[in-house]
């Protein structure tokens, strides 16, 4: 079974976020990245289809500046054959980032393309979808269970109040949701190993797009609220507020 | 005239409550643009509260009716929605679990950007510009939309839906020829409530101070007495096993923005915080006063939740005259 998962470098979720002067983009400095979490999942998946599969091969991709290369050797790590660099700058339009992943994933013959859901710095939520849509290919989100027989898959996804049940034919695009697996760490092994695994770096250059960035900021902090109480005399003192002032009950 | 397109959804062949949150924003940039609006559903029958749109602002309700259009079909929906809006000035999705699949689909058949999860938006100079949350929160994303149509989904729970009568004159929608590569087969009950923590109004969420997952009993009391309410979780009690990862807040889970959050037993990770903080009143219950999560709390209680918690579900249904 060949699958390729396309993976993102990005903060680290207990980052607090600093505004780089731009005004457009994060300050990094002393910021910790890691492979995006979600991604983590179809990392994990794609490793364990493939050792059920016994033979085939598992591809990481990831679309970045240099330092992705760091976040493309966990991968190897934790067991990835080799690596692929679309080296490129980032942009506010998904679709173009789906458009390089898309010609560059379109000759691979992959039997499998995973995605995280989301990015958990964009939050964009569009890039894996817009992949199988370019590439024709089948697509089920936020997978949180599923299984691959015959040619065929069956995958579930949350849905608000229940769980969807879809299927489809190999080959398809798969973006994973928390609760599919426990992503592996890598071994000491593994580590050593991924420094001698192929990785391609290939210059990228995406188009200019049809979403501009206009500037980023800082959520307006809550103002300061009360401590109501102690304990559960304090109850009736709340729930007066949540009525009276908040007008929340 | 130009058109924005607002995309409804239904379920069991009734329209879905975040469809009139569409139906109200794209009513708004149709205000701003001068455009007329177009309401779409895809269904496999009639669709009950498809009027309520009309009443919401939609100048048209247009039905797409498919033997196979009974649940989610992600490519039949794809091609009818990218049909009904390859000439609009913009498309409008929710940004539910349905249209954050659909969105990507349709943006990409039209080959245009796509904007997700947009809690504030507006025009500008011609263009859609939105407001977007990044880092589930911790920051806001400005950007605009330049292509045509404009494909934007909202966050639902952002954006009180307006009443603004307009005819809503029913028509059918056309149903290009499409290709069904992913089928749906069925919706399983989820194990929780059936209210979503992403949709619910008030949002009941508990964290390690809980202790163990039946502990979780007292917060679905509560959310019961409160009514309209889902019991969410913090990560550490999700990775841990004692609830759903659907039901977790924050940024590996979910953002909510609901009238009340109720956080108990819950310190407040940054990164819990994220998910959280937009909700419109926040109340803590934690035994640590110095919990983070009490300095995003616009009410807090130190102290055990497990007397707390009872006596707050006690004075609650004394409240609704229970």
């Amino acid at each position: 079974m060949r699958i390729a998962v396309c993976l993102k470098r990005v903060p680290d979720t207990t980052t607090k976020i600093v505004l780089a002067p731009d005004g457009k983009s994060i300050d990094e400095a002393g910021v910790k990245f890691v492979p995006n979490p979600y991604d983590e999942y179809a990392l994990e998946e794609a490793l364990k289809l493939r050792e059920a599969a016994g033979t085939g091969e598992t591809v990481v991709y990831s679309l970045g500046g240099d330092a992705a290369q760091e976040t493309i050797r966990t991968a190897l790590a934790m067991g990835f054959d080799r690596g692929v660099l679309l080296q490129a700058a980032g942009t506010a339009d998904g679709l173009e980032v789906a458009r390089a992943l898309a010609l560059e994933l379109k000759g691979g013959s992959y039997d499998l393309i995973l995605f995280g859901k989301l990015a958990v710095d964009d939050c964009n939520h569009q890039v894996g979808v817009m992949v199988a849509e370019l590439l024709g290919l089948p697509c089920v989100t936020s997978v949180a269970h599923l299984t691959v027989a015959n040619g065929a898959l069956e995958a579930e996804r949350e849905v608000e109040g229940g769980v969807e049940v879809a299927t489809a034919a190999l080959p398809a695009v798969l973006t994973c949701d928390k609760g599919l697996n426990t992503p592996r760490l890598p071994s000491l092994k593994g580590i050593m190993a991924a420094k001698k695994k192929p990785l391609d770096v290939k210059p990228t250059r995406l188009g200019a797009g049809t979403v501009t960035a206009l500037g980023l900021s800082l959520p307006p902090e809550r103002k300061a609220g009360q401590i109501v109480g102690e304990g559960a005399d304090a109850v009736p003192v709340l729930i007066r507020l949540l009525r009276e002032e908040a007008k929340a009950i | 005239m130009a058109t924005i397109l607002a995309v409804a959804e239904q379920r069991d062949g009734a329209l879905r409550k975040v469809s009139l949150e569409v139906v109200s924003a794209a009513r708004r940039l149709g205000d701003a643009f001068g455009a007329t609006v177009d309401a779409i559903v895809c269904g496999s029958g009639a669709v009950a509260g498809m009027d309520e749109l009309g009443r919401f602002g939609a100048d048209r309700v247009l039905t797409a009716t498919h033997p196979d259009f009974t649940l989610y079909n992600p490519d039949g929906c794809a091609a009818v929605v990218a049909e009904a809006g390859r000439a609009a000035a913009a498309i409008v999705f929710a940004a539910t679990a349905t249209g954050r699949d659909l969105a990507p689909r349709v943006a990409a058949k039209l080959g245009v950007g796509l904007a997700t999860d947009v809690t504030e938006f507006g025009a500008e100079g011609g263009k859609v510009v939105v407001t977007r949350p990044l880092y589930a929160g911790k920051a806001l994303q400005r950007l605009r939309l330049d292509g045509t149509p404009a494909i934007l989904s909202i966050r639902p729970n952002t954006m009180q839906p307006l009443e603004s009568p307009k005819a809503g004159a029913a028509a059918n929608a056309a149903i290009p020829a499409f290709t069904q590569r992913v089928k749906v087969t069925g919706i399983k009950a989820a194990a929780t409530a059936a209210l979503d923590v992403a949709e619910a109004p008030i949002v009941v969420s508990g964290g390690r101070g809980l202790k163990g997952p039946e502990h979780f009993k007292l917060l679905e009391e509560l959310a019961a007495a409160l009514g309209n309410a889902a019991v969410g979780a913090s990560r550490a009690v999700v990775d841990a096993g004692w609830r759903d990862h659907g039901s977790q807040v924050g940024q590996t889970g979910k953002t909510v923005s609901p009238g009340l959050y109720v956080a108990v037993g819950i310190s407040g990770a940054i990164q819990h915080l994220a998910g959280m903080r937009t909700a419109k009143t926040i109340v803590a219950i934690n035994r640590d006063k110095d919990a983070p999560i009490f300095k995003v709390a616009d009410y807090g209680i130190v102290g055990d939740l497990f007397e707390i918690v009872p006596r707050l579900t006690a004075e609650v249904k004394k409240l609704r005259g229970e």
